[in-house]
């Protein structure tokens, strides 16, 4: 035995079993931190490496143009542009899918299937079946997500009405395509696989379809190394604007890519912010008890001094305890990164549809972790090691002074004469050791904002909800024109039965420029007043759209540096193509999109067009909704129907699957942190207190009297830590929601007293049970023995 | 307000503060079992000062413990006044202690972060009848440094708080666990001699452990311990003072 452990190895394994109760505290504070950035790392590797792969074997294309119609011959100028490897034209068109079990309208992208024989972009992952065949007209690829959702499988057919005709057409093939990885219906906060449909058809038959024989409506293309971006994009819509495009847009802009790079921007932040705290909080705990242990041995170190082990070799002795925690943290977090990442990668695939999606964290990322443990832990405690090195024999073996308290007196004078001396320990106590103190709250201060972050998540998305379903947009059900319509069928949609109300929007694709900045989205003409679907300021108040000037959105303002009263200009990409300037009449309050809004008719008169609209706003009777649906289905004119409660409910259940998940496990995160924190401080203020603990039992004070001295000085921690953690909660939620808000959707900052409460909550039965815990200690407290002891 | 039990409050007819009989304690079980106490039976008279001698481990410490409330016999009976202390349970020993007892120890055990006068009104706070922290302190001669905190004051000026913390409630027995051990014989016998006070002004009766031998002579009487054992009961018939004991 002697010979595989030195006795001090032996030491200091029965050191670590003496302490084991803390040791577990700090372990597990530093795993949950470990495990949060395995999982956030590893899962951003998962998601980089297959998105790589998958996007090349694909050959996801790397720009789009959509135009209104442009001859095919147009792709030989376009092909020789510079930097251009490969130009391929396409179609690409809305359709309804009316499915015998589901009453309502079910819009579908269709697009002209990739050939695979030929060298194509954007090539289609078969599932099941086979791809078109492009001598058929009737033949269809179904997005495999939509097709399981309904039970469609290759051999059914399914109604379709495509440019207002309806037809018949079969599934030969389920595919997932890197086009839609994933798919979102245009205004929903969440994908739903059984609403978001995409199909599949030869070329020619699409194109005889849309009346798109021989001419295409979308470009995409593929970079050569060394290829301009924006260069490429400029030209192309230099090219392409006699054709009505509406703008060229890179990868970065393409929706599903977007929501990816966003999702994944959001998984490095998490990588960084959060495990620092916990890291922190650990290094913290380690230091007061590694700072403990060396006080209470300082006899032994002048022993072993003594004995002639060197300086070195007793710091190594004390740094080895640290490290044999915080490596221990470390595998555990690893461990569970691990656990955590295989649970996130099942999430992930619920919404990101991959092939495949496999959690597999980077050795690196295990390295870092560890390296970066052991490294805070030791630098956290370098200050207590050294004095243990350093500490001189036969200073160490003469007893240390009693603390010195003479200076504490003061600070609290004016309370203490309304307080009995138990209270004055306890006040004494704190302010002699302020930075204990100070750092003793904080480390609860972080368990309490913890709990308050988990809170504000579920906070945002409520207000989300509320604000976008029952605030701005209070329509039932909203559809859109496969080409701007005139006004009347406002009018034709108001006499469908069980309707009770419509509302007209025109919506236009414009560049938007002001100075340097720019940005591509739409413009969207509603009445100045409108009830479905409106503009609302950050009070919540509908703003009133005018015709002299538009109203925009916050983070619109902010992406073109704008303030009330600049000039905008707006180039639309549609029709005759004009250049409008107009000042910024209002900003409006936005959750999902960037939108810009303007008076109907005056848009309409600024694109010199007659009273268009190109979507509208229903609410409709309930009882009357399948007859409605049958009504809406049956239009030609119509490219799609959006039901507002389904959208709702998507989203409902994307938070409940998703981050729902996740809000158990952080609230076991933040007890984490109030247990450990308070539970070490407990057991250190009681190895500090022992004696003095056993007097007072001793003088005949009862153990709930004497347990209120040991816990008292926590007490008054946790109390004043709930506020200041409350406030550092709102802080972090607040640079949390500015960080993950991104032009596709904007979260905001908002805290309930409800989830101030239960974050409270959380954190004083996390203390309470740690103050417990301790208390049974005190009642073990063996009097003769702590009283021949000297300190 | 503390609920009141059923300790006697008056002194017994019979004049005994303390009776042990039979006393026994056993420390652990089996071959790892030390006898500490082997059937003591003692009578200690109320008011009087009792100095208990004998080698270490021959059990003085434990006796005086047991009496003291802070530990529990094996067997035997320790009755204080009319009450049997082995009966109680740990919240009326807790009782007993703060109503009735005094200690004081080696190491003083002062709490550092309160200062001399407040060390002694932890105890006047709690007491029924205390004198005030400022009586107590003078009659142990600190009236000058009550304000000052332990970490201020020298190993003798802390054993007389700590003498006045045990006094301050007036109690009726003083236990006194090597008081002067950590103490030069000149502070010591400073000590011994706010002992005496105590016992003659305030009536308490003092039980007195001490390695010292040469204290014995200032003691109503002298109890000396062997192995477990009461070895020898002594009366002094005539007491000298403190300042004439040195070791």
């Amino acid at each position: 035995m002697s010979h595989i452990l030195s006795p001090l190895d032996i030491k200091l394994l029965r050191d670590l079993w003496r302490i084991r109760g803390q040791a577990a505290a700090i372990m597990f504070v530093i795993a949950a931190g470990l495990a949060l950035y395995v999982m956030s790392d590893g899962m951003l590797g998962s998601l980089k490496e297959t998105r790589r792969a998958y996007y090349e074997r694909q050959q996801f294309a790397d720009a789009f143009a959509p135009v209104k119609r442009a001859p095919n011959y147009l792709l030989e100028d376009i092909q020789n542009l510079p930097g251009v490897a490969r130009a391929e034209g396409r179609v690409v068109g809305g359709a309804i899918i009316d499915l015998p079990d589901v009453s309502q309208p079910i819009t579908s992208q269709v697009l002209s299937a990739p050939e695979h024989g030929r060298a194509s972009l954007n090539l289609l992952h078969i599932v099941t079946g086979r791809t078109v065949d492009i001598t058929r007209a009737d033949e269809i690829v179904l997005l495999e997500p939509f097709a399981r959702a309904h039970g469609l499988n290759p051999g059914d057919s399914i109604l379709v009405t495509l440019h207002g005709a309806q037809r018949r057409l079969d599934i030969v093939g389920l595919a997932l395509s890197p086009e839609f990885v994933y798919a979102i219906n245009p205004g929903d906060f969440a994908p739903d696989d059984s609403r978001v449909s995409v199909f599949w058809m030869g070329r020619e038959a699409i194109g005889k379809a849309f009346d798109l024989d021989g001419a295409f409506n979308q470009v995409i293309l593929e970079f050569a190394k060394d290829a301009s971006e924006p260069a490429i994009l400029d030209a192309l819509d230099r090219i392409l604007a006699p054709y009505g495009a509406t703008g060229a847009y890179g990868r970065d802009e393409q929706i599903s890519n977007k929501y990816l790079m966003e999702e994944m921007d959001q998984l490095s932040k998490m990588a960084v912010i959060l495990p620092p705290i916990f890291l922190a909080v650990a290094v913290f705990l380690l230091n007061i008890v590694l700072t403990r242990m060396i006080q209470t041995e300082r006899e032994q170190i002048g022993l072993l001094k003594a004995f002639g082990y060197s300086n070195v070799e007793v710091g190594w002795h004390y740094a080895k305890f640290v490290l044999a925690i915080s490596l221990g943290g470390a595998a555990l977090g690893c461990l569970g990164g691990m656990a955590l990442g295989r649970m996130i990668a099942g999430v992930y695939q619920q919404f990101y549809k991959f092939p495949f999606l496999i959690f597999a964290a980077h050795a690196s990322t295990f390295v870092i972790s560890i390296a970066v443990t052991s490294a805070a832990a030791l630098l956290g405690v370098t200050f207590a090691v050294r004095q243990a090195a350093t500490l001189s024999p036969a200073v160490a073996m003469r007893p240390p002074a009693p603390p010195d308290y003479s200076k504490t007196a003061k600070v609290f004078r004016a309370i203490e004469r309304y307080v009995d001396q138990p209270s004055r320990i306890v006040l004494r106590g704190l302010v002699r050791r302020p930075v204990r103190a100070a750092v003793t709250c904080l480390g609860i201060g972080a368990a309490m904002a913890l709990a308050v972050m988990m809170r504000f998540n579920q906070d945002a998305i409520e207000y989300m909800m509320d604000v976008n379903f029952d605030v701005m947009d209070r329509s039932d059900v909203s559809v859109t024109f496969i080409e701007p319509q005139s006004d009347a069928v406002i009018l034709e949609l108001k006499r469908i039965d069980g309707v009770y109300a419509v509302e007209p929007q025109r919506n236009t694709p414009v560049m938007m420029r002001h100075g340097l900045a720019e940005h591509l989205g739409s413009i969207t003409g509603t009445l100045p007043e409108p009830t479905l679907n409106r503009a609302v300021d950050t009070d919540l108040r509908s703003i009133y759209v005018r015709s002299d000037g538009v109203i925009l959105s916050e983070p619109l303002m902010e992406k073109l540096q704008l303030a009330p009263g600049d000039l905008v200009t707006f180039e639309v990409r549609e029709g005759r193509r004009p250049t409008i300037d107009l000042p910024v009449a209002g900003v409006a309050n936005t959750m999902i999109g960037l939108p810009a809004y303007f008076e109907i008719g005056a848009l309409n008169r600024a694109l010199g067009d007659g009273p268009l609209v190109s979507s509208a706003y229903m609410q409709i009777d309930a009882n009357k909704r399948d007859e409605i649906y049958r009504k809406l289905k049956d239009m030609p004119t119509i490219a799609g129907v959006a039901m507002q409660k389904e959208s709702r409910d998507a989203f409902q259940k994307m938070i409940d699957e998703g981050p729902g998940t996740f809000r158990y496990i952080f609230t076991l995160f933040s007890v984490l942190i109030a247990v450990g924190v308070v539970y070490n401080s407990a057991r250190i203020a009681l190895a500090e207190r022992r004696r003095d603990l056993a007097s007072l039992r001793v003088l005949g004070f009862t153990r709930g009297e004497a347990a209120f001295i040991l816990l008292g000085e926590l007490a008054v921690l946790t109390v004043l830590a709930l506020p200041i953690g409350g406030s550092l909660g709102y802080l972090m939620s607040s640079y949390i929601a500015k960080a993950f808000s991104t032009e596709l959707y904007q979260i905001p900052v908002v805290l309930s007293w409800n989830s101030y409460g239960i974050a409270t909550i959380t954190v004083l039965v996390s203390a309470a049970v740690s103050g417990l815990l301790v208390q049974r200690d005190v009642n073990k407290l063996d009097l003769v023995r702590a009283l021949k002891t000297r300190e | 307000m503390r609920r009141r039990i059923a300790v006697s409050e008056t002194a017994s007819p019979v004049g005994s503060v303390f009776k042990a009989e039979g006393v026994t304690k056993v420390y652990g079980t089996g071959r790892a079992a030390v006898h500490a106490l082997r059937g003591v039976s003692l009578d200690i008279p109320e008011g009087d000062l009792v100095v208990l001698l004998g080698p270490s481990g021959s059990g003085k410490s434990t006796f005086l413990n047991i009496v003291g409330g802070l530990d529990r016999a094996t067997e035997g009976r320790v009755l204080f006044r009319d009450t049997d202390l082995t009966a109680l349970s740990d919240a009326r020993l807790t009782d007993y202690r703060r109503r009735h007892v005094g200690f004081v120890f080696q190491f003083y055990n002062l709490i550092p972060s309160l200062t001399a006068e407040e060390n002694v009104e932890l105890v006047t706070e709690i007491a029924e009848d205390p004198m005030t922290p400022a009586e107590a302190l003078d009659l142990v001669g600190l009236a000058k440094r009550r304000t000052h905190f332990p970490a201020e004051l020298s190993g003798g000026e802390q054993q007389r708080v700590a003498i006045a913390r045990a006094v301050a409630k007036r109690p009726t027995v003083l236990f006194c666990d090597e008081p002067t051990g950590a103490l030069d014989s000149q502070t010591g016998v400073e000590v011994l001699k706010v002992l005496r006070d105590v016992n003659q002004t305030l009536g308490a009766s003092v039980l007195l452990i001490t390695h010292a031998a040469a204290t014995a002579a200032m003691a109503d009487q002298v109890i000396r311990f062997s192995d477990g054992q009461v070895a020898s009961v002594e009366h002094n018939e005539t007491k000298v003072d403190p300042s004439q004991i040195s070791w």
